[in-house]
Formats: structure tokens, sequence, C-alpha cells
């Protein structure tokens, strides 16, 4: 097996601790050799291919910032009609800005049209390339350079909006979230979608060092308490419903998640922030609770039984 | 004799689409481009087009994504556009012709909003100069068509490998029944030999398309497509002359001239206007005005030496653009000028906007604007540009 070979090669310019750049080996590492990869502007287009350098070890094209879904799609319709398509995978890479923002109508079309393709957005949840700006998958009370926390305000106002739930509406075969703080739960959810023919979207969750405002050598650390406090659930969808969840033993409270993060700090300073954080924890609750997150312990359901009676 | 047939202009250019052989097909509708990919739609239900692939995108601007990503995958590609479809795709079309694939793009020339209008004029490609795409125009049916067929030639030359835009006028050209040649599919296969990329995106033979190239690199990048631009002048000639002799057509490689022996006037134009000032010109020359055309059929790269040539002599050159540069000129005015200025002999140019967003033009109004071209001559006052047309008794007073 050619796995351990760096198809995406280091040397790439990303920071250290980039959890974007982790995500890359590792899939590369997954996808092997026999597979075509578009790419929308980004971080990840930047770092990996200053000419006349490139990470890529495998057949590789950037278009633009909104089109990596449909200039795969046309890659795809390409290799079908020439009988070339075999086992060659086509995959889509695109940071949230391109998948949730710019580029959304366009992927949606990809995924209605039913092409075999797999998208991947790496979800560091503002425009990092630009100089974190605030983008569709900011979450709540983030500061950003668009969103900045300041006397009047603690950030960005608004949730996260929904991509997987929108992308699974399609009716595409596979879709799921994972993380690079899980790179077993990645792995295994690429393979799986890489077996499926017709439209697939992950969602990965990823961290940006200098966006977030953290140390670098905690990126792994930090991506993991994003879904050890159930801010960033991780699951699948299969043609459309809901078919796993990554449970949650003994569920942590937000705050250890947002305190180890410079994109938060304002919360722990500003008079009020208390009450932000209790509304994060709630968007916390409010996910545990939709994918049945927690797994409570045999003693505490005992317990509570007896209260019960 | 080769079978002759009437059709549709978007059924003619539909077919000379069909006998180039295209892998990928991908469009979106808009008036008045419609017809020509529901032909190729109907084509490939019925079987008449085969190993094709047709993606019907959610937008033009996905259209040209999907014809970017099969051409880098390393197949021949179609599309057709116009008007807004044509500035969505924009930003596509850069990209494509920086990364030098060699798409071809079938547009229905039409006004742009706002305000909105579905009929002819040309700004849709006019506005598209600077992107890289070699840009034909055509006059009529049957030019558009044999120029679709050429586009695939003068694109895939490994010496050019530069995109290529055939422009028509809508509803002129898409919607107009007239007789044109039904195409043999065994001489355009001899014409157009199955496209051979250059590079091509291959697990096999990685490599990597549309990196990033710093202020170190740019230019000599911009500098490459201009060259191939450049290098594509005498090939497209070429390309016209081979396919006039296997076809029986030759329209002009980069310009056409027709009656310019001795004019003392020239009227340089685009499109199908062509028809109506041939009319205007024979009934000129009948009554002993010494007026010619030069028509303008490669805009893209711009045909500077031979405007040079076929212009010299002229005392008056009258350029008509279904276009305005707002706050300039016509695009055709100004650059035939520019291509004029530091010629050894430089006529005289007036700009004439004529025809904006369908309106008619009759053979009366060539002739109105040949008069201004011998009023000048007679060294009358001629304004430089003039909106020929326009209808003060329209506009608010004051304007």
């Amino acid at each position: 097996m050619a796995a351990l070979e760096d198809l995406y090669a280091s040397g790439h310019r990303a920071c250290a601790g980039c959890g974007c750049a982790l995500f890359l080996k590792t899939l590369m590492r997954v996808a092997g050799p026999d597979v075509i990869v578009t790419n929308s502007t980004g971080c990840m287009e930047v770092v990996s291919t200053p000419y006349p350098e490139s990470a890529w070890k495998v057949p590789w094209i950037h278009s633009l910032f909104e089109n990596n879904a449909p200039v795969a799609a046309g890659i795809e319709a390409a290799l079908k009609a020439t009988g070339r398509k075999g086992n060659t995978k086509v995959i889509a890479i695109g940071g949230d800005g391109a998948t949730f923002d710019i580029g959304f109508g366009l992927l949606s079309g990809v995924m209605e049209r039913g092409h075999d393709i797999l998208y991947i957005c790496y979800d560091n949840e503002a425009y990092m390339n630009t100089g974190i700006q605030r983008s569709g998958s900011t979450p709540y009370d983030a500061s950003t350079t668009t969103t900045p926390a300041g006397k009047m305000s603690f950030g960005n106002q608004r949730p996260k909006k929904n991509v997987p739930a929108i992308m699974a509406a399609h009716g595409v075969p596979y879709v799921a979230t994972t993380s690079m703080g899980y790179p077993a739960d990645f792995t295994k959810k690429v393979r799986k979608a890489l077996s499926i023919e017709g439209p697939k979207y992950l969602q990965v969750h990823a961290t940006c060092v200098p966006g977030w405002g953290i140390d670098g050598a905690l990126s792994l650390e930090i991506l993991r308490l994003a879904v050890e406090t159930g801010l960033y659930p991780l699951y699948e969808y299969e043609n459309g419903q809901i078919t796993s969840v990554k449970k949650i033993k003994n569920r942590k409270p937000v705050k250890e998640y947002l305190d180890k993060q410079k994109r938060y700090s304002h919360l722990f300073k500003m008079p009020g922030g208390d009450r932000e954080i209790e509304k994060i924890q709630h968007i916390a609750d409010l996910n545990a609770k939709h994918f049945n997150l927690d797994i409570e312990e045999k003693a505490t359901a005992k317990e509570k039984e007896a209260k019960e009676e | 004799m080769a079978k002759m047939a009437v059709m549709e202009g978007s059924h003619a250019i539909a077919e000379a689409a069909r006998v180039c052989r295209p892998s990928v097909v991908s469009a979106y509708p808009i008036t008045p481009q419609t017809h020509i990919v529901e032909d190729l739609s109907a084509m490939i239900a019925n079987g008449e087009l085969t190993n094709c692939e047709y993606v019907r995108t959610e937008s033009e601007f996905s259209a040209a994504s999907v014809i970017q990503g099969a051409q880098a995958a390393g197949v021949r590609t179609f599309s057709a556009t116009s008007s807004q479809g044509a500035v969505l795709m924009y930003e596509v079309l850069f990209s494509i012709a920086g990364m030098r694939l060699p798409c071809v793009l079938a547009m229905a020339n039409r006004a742009v909003s706002s305000p909105i209008n579905i009929w002819n004029d040309h700004q849709d490609a006019i506005s598209a100069r600077d992107n890289g795409w070699i840009q034909l125009w055509a006059e009529d049916n049957q030019e558009a068509a044999d120029m679709i067929i050429q586009a695939y030639k003068i694109a895939e030359d490994h010496r050019v490998t530069l995109p290529v835009m055939v422009n028509f006028d809508g509803f002129q050209v898409t919607h107009l029944y007239e007789p044109v040649e039904v195409y043999d599919q065994k001489m355009v296969d001899e014409f157009l030999p199955p496209y051979d990329p250059l590079f091509k995106l291959d697990p096999k033979d990685p490599v990597t398309m549309g990196a990033l190239a710093q202020p170190e690199y740019y230019t000599e990048a911009r500098y490459m497509v201009h060259a191939a631009q450049i290098t594509a002048k005498p090939i497209i000639e070429d390309v016209a002359r081979e396919f006039g002799r296997k076809f029986g057509r030759f329209k002009g490689g980069l310009i056409d001239t027709y009656k310019m022996e001795g004019a003392e006037v020239a009227l340089v134009a685009m499109g199908s206007i062509l028809g109506t000032m041939k009319d205007a010109v024979d009934e000129m020359r009948s009554a002993g005005i010494p007026v010619g055309i030069v028509k303008i059929r490669t805009y893209r790269p711009f045909p500077v030496e031979a405007l040079r040539a076929a212009l010299k002599g002229v005392k008056v050159v009258c350029v008509l653009d279904r276009n305005i540069s707002l706050g300039m000129e016509g695009a055709v005015f100004v650059e035939t000028k520019a291509a004029l200025y530091n010629a050894s002999e430089s006529p005289t140019m007036l700009g004439f906007i004529i025809g904006l967003g369908g309106r008619d033009i009759t053979v009366r109004d060539i002739k109105g604007i040949v008069d201004k071209g011998y009023k000048k001559i007679g060294g009358e006052r001629v304004s430089e540009l003039e909106w020929y047309q326009l209808d003060r008794n329209i506009l608010p007073e004051g304007i």
C-alpha cells in the first residue's frame, strides 16, 4: 500500500500547528494516488501551490473561490464520457467561506445533479486567508475582524449555518461531520465516503492557529474539546437519515473550549460575558438533545430512576 | 454538390457543435441562446450525439466551471450563452484563458441590463474582450456554424491553446431561417482531428493547474497569453483558408473586405449588420459612390496589420459600434483608431453608435452614415462620435 507516501508533501507554507494542513496530509494518505483534486481559493490553495512549487503529487486544479464543486463535476463528466472513470475519485476541497457562502449555490447544484464526487469542507469557521473575516460558519460570539468584539458587541451574533443538514436534504447518499481532533473518525469517514457512488459531503472541523488565537501545540486538544463539549457534534447522514452519532461521556462545559481561544477571550473580560457563555452552553445543550450525544452513566441512570420513584 | 437545408441559425450552430464531437456540453438557458442547447439536448436524447455528457447546471457560472473542469481533464467541450449569462461567466472565462484551456463558447450576442433587454447588440462580448479569449464574429447562419468548427481547430492548435468565443447576433442569426450546408461527418473529422491536449488532469501523470503566481511570475504568465493571441493571427487565417479549401466557403480570416477598390469612405463593423451594409454599398456603388466595407471577423486578437493594409488610401473611415464603452466611445471605433494612429497614413475616423438593444438598422441608416463621411471629406463639421439613432424626443429635458 502506497499509503505512507505523502501525496501532500511537506514544505508547504501553512502555519505550524495548522489543522487544515493536517487535514490535507491525512486525507491524501487515505485517498491514495488515484484521485483528481479540485481546490477552491483559500489558505490551503495558497500555501500548497506557490509557483513554481507544488505540494501536490496528485493531479490538482484550482480555478476560483466559488467553483471547486462544478469544476469537479466537469472532471467527473469528462471521465465518464470518455470511459476513463475506472476507480479514479474526484475530490473537491474548499474552506467554509467557499462552501457555506460564495460557492453555496454551485455546490447545491452539484449535489442535486448526482455527480460522483466527494466534497470536503475544511471548516475553520471564518475567512482566514483574507484575515479572519466572519463567514456563515463562524460560531456565535466569535470575534472576527468583521465581527469584532467591542464595547457594544460580543462578536458574531448569528449561529453557525447548518450546512450538513442542507446537504442531507438534497437526498445525497452520504453526509458526515468529522474533526481533525479525531483522526481515526476522519479516516473512517473518508474511506466510507469514497466507497459510495454519488455525491458525498464531508465537513471537517479544523483549527486556524492565528484565526482562533490558539497555541498551535494545542490544536488537536482544542478540536477534541469542541466535540467533547457538544459544540461540534460528529455524525453521519445516509440517504437523508442520521445513522451514527459520536456519543460523549461526561460532556464538558463549553467554558473549557472557549477559554483556550483568543476569539472568545472577550467573553471572560466583558461585563455580561457570563450570560453569553451561558447562551453558548445552551447551543451545546441543544446539540446534545438533538443528536442524543450524552452517554448517561449507569449509576446515574439508576439514581435517576430511584429519584423518580 | 453539398446537401443544403433551410434551418434556424441556432440549429445550424448546434449541428456544427455536434459534428465536432464534444465529450462534455454544459449550459444554462438564456434567450436568445436557448435553442442551441435545446437542440443539443435533443441530439443526445435521440442518440445523434453519443459519448457526450450533458450537464444542465444551475447557473452560467457553473456551466463555465463544468466545461473548465472537463477541458482540464482532457476532453473537448461546448457551451453557449448570451448577455447576462456571459456576464455571470466572466470570472470563469478569465480563469479558463489563463489556464490555457481551449474551450469553445458560442455567444448569441445580446444587450446587457439594465434596462433589461433581450435583443441584440454586442455589449456582452465586447465587455469580455480583455479576458484572453479569442473572439470570432460571424455575419450569418452559415458563417456562425462554420466558425464553430474552425474555432476548435484554432483553439486546440498547440501553438495557440487558447479558448475561442464564437459571436453571432442574437435573433438576427439565432432565430433566422436560412439555407445552410448540412455537414458531412467524415469531412469534418478530416478537418478537425480528435482533441490532443497539451496537458490534462490524469492520476498517471499528475500536474498542478492554477497555481499561485506572485509578482515575479504573473507578468510572464500574462505575456504568454498575449503572445499566444498574437501567434494565433496567421493561424486563424490558415484555418479559414483550409476550411475554404475543404468546404468551399471562405469568408475571410481576421478581416474580410467588400468593394474596397478605390473606396473613399470605408465602413467598419462586425456581425449581422454586414448584410444590410452590403445592400447599402451595392446601391451606392451603382450610383457611382466609391464606398467599401471592412468586416472585422476576429476581434481578439485585434487585426491591427490587416486593418492598416485594408484601410490604406481611404479618406474617411466610419466605424459602426453595436456597443458603447460608457464615458468613451464604441470599442471597435476606439481600437480601430488606435490601430491606425501610428500607421504611415492615417485616415480621418468617425464613430457611430448604432443598433443598441435590438434597434433596427436600415439601408437608409447606413447611407446616412456614409453621407456623414462625405460631409467630412467636404470640409463640413462632423462630430467624431455620433449616437446615430438617438431619439432626443425620448430624452428628458436638459440631457
